[in-house]
């Protein structure tokens, strides 16, 4: 088990020979899905998308904040070289409406979780341990550290993320946020594959 | 023609401004009103997140995987509902748009890289933060990691901005002008064409 993700690693990263065949991958239908319709989910975010735009100015988005909040650790602990850095000069790093819209985030959704009863607390997802093993903990680690690592490195190079780009900026008709979020998609299908499928 | 429309609301409403590219801090954004509104749309949103069931890691991995389009789904709702509301209140003029800016090769090397680190993590920026509402701690390690990515960015940006950035600059393209419609011409075709895909994921997609 641990070697699989171990090989899909090392495929995604350099070489494509180290593979190991698998039992099938877990499927993701025998998971419970969402509690609400999604098209209803979908239109109210789409409503909330309005209301930010007309009450704050500010388009729906997420990955800016994970940069600011950096950005005030960075300043506690290299306030000099921080302040030196071009991101930082033209993006201050504070405590902003995005990050407030964050931690909101994450008190909506636990809110949502306590009323439906879908409060989790655990730290390996039900589908990755049928897929990598019960005590594939440091595995799951790294693969979620590394792969915040480049996923907000690759959202600040393409301008956003999945909300940023994917909705506020696609709603736009931003002709780059269609090309970033057809990009997202290919290069997380791909990875994907490789992690669940090979 | 969102230029001319930009001009004219900074009349209307000055105290909006804001560079939306590089957003410097306009005072506003950080004024206790801001704050508070910010965590409230955060609260809605994330409710949202959890509800739709994109804080869960196998809804994530299962559109990757072409099984699950329940992020499909909501997508492609926000958008269609999104476009169709705010362009309505932009023809009003009570909201600027924030257009963000096309270049070619930050938008599809980030986009990859982005989309790399998606399957890794199993959540998005905004998705993340649900899932660790709801109590998926593995998300701990994911926000880290966020920062820590988002940090590396900072670092590397003085390069980047005089290279990478620069190939394929377009600035603030919208659909409709690179396909040489107007505005409202556009949006007739585009919005009956997303919801057709909708229709068609409905129809063909398990979930």
């Amino acid at each position: 088990m641990r070697s699989s993700l171990c090989a899909s690693i090392v495929v995604v990263l350099a070489s494509p020979a180290l593979s190991v065949a698998q039992e099938a991958g877990a499927d993701p239908l025998q998971y419970s899905g969402p509690a609400w319709s999604p098209y209803l989910v979908g239109a109210l975010i789409g409503l909330l998308t309005m209301l930010t735009l007309y009450f704050s100015n500010k388009p729906l988005g997420a990955s800016t904040a994970y940069a600011r909040v950096a950005g005030l650790i960075g300043k506690t602990v290299a306030p000099r070289h921080t302040e030196s850095l071009k991101y930082y000069q033209d993006n201050k790093p504070a405590i902003d409406w995005e990050v407030m819209l964050v931690v909101g985030a994450i008190g909506g959704a636990f809110l949502a979780a306590w009323h439906g009863g879908e409060l989790t607390g655990q730290w390996l997802p039900p589908m990755w341990e049928a897929r990598f093993g019960e005590d594939s903990y440091a595995w799951r680690t790294g693969a979620a550290l590394v792969g915040g690592i480049l996923m907000a490195f690759g959202a600040r190079l393409a301008g956003g993320c999945t909300s940023g780009h994917g909705i506020s900026g696609a709603l736009q008709l931003s002709v780059g946020s269609w090309i970033a979020l057809i990009c997202f998609f290919a290069g997380g299908i791909a990875t994907a594959m490789l992690m669940f499928r090979l | 023609m969102t230029t001319t429309r930009d001009a004219d609301q900074s009349t209307s409403l000055p105290s909006d401004q804001g560079g939306p590219e590089k957003d410097p801090p306009a005072k506003k954004e950080f004024s206790a009103k801001q704050l508070a509104l910010g965590l409230l749309f955060g609260i809605i949103f994330g409710f949202l997140l959890q509800k739709g069931g994109v804080a869960k890691y196998h809804v994530l991995l299962g559109v990757l995987l072409l099984e699950d389009f329940t992020v499909v789904k909501v997508m492609l709702t926000a958008i269609i509902v999104g476009m169709m509301g705010v362009f309505t209140l932009y023809a009003f003029g009570l909201v600027k748009l924030h257009v963000k800016p096309t270049r070619y090769a930050a938008n599809i090397i980030g986009g990859l890289i982005f989309g790399v680190g998606f399957a890794l993590i199993g959540y998005c920026p905004g998705t993340g933060a649900a899932a660790l509402g709801q109590g998926n701690l593995d998300a701990i390690a994911g926000v880290a990691g966020l920062m820590v990515g988002s940090y590396l960015f900072a670092e590397a940006s003085g390069w980047l901005d005089k290279t990478l950035m620069k190939v394929g600059d377009h600035g603030k393209l919208m659909l409709p002008e690179m396909v040489g419609l107007r505005l409202p011409v556009f949006l007739f075709i585009f919005v009956p064409l997303l919801i057709a895909c909708l229709v068609a994921i409905d129809q063909f997609a398990r979930r």
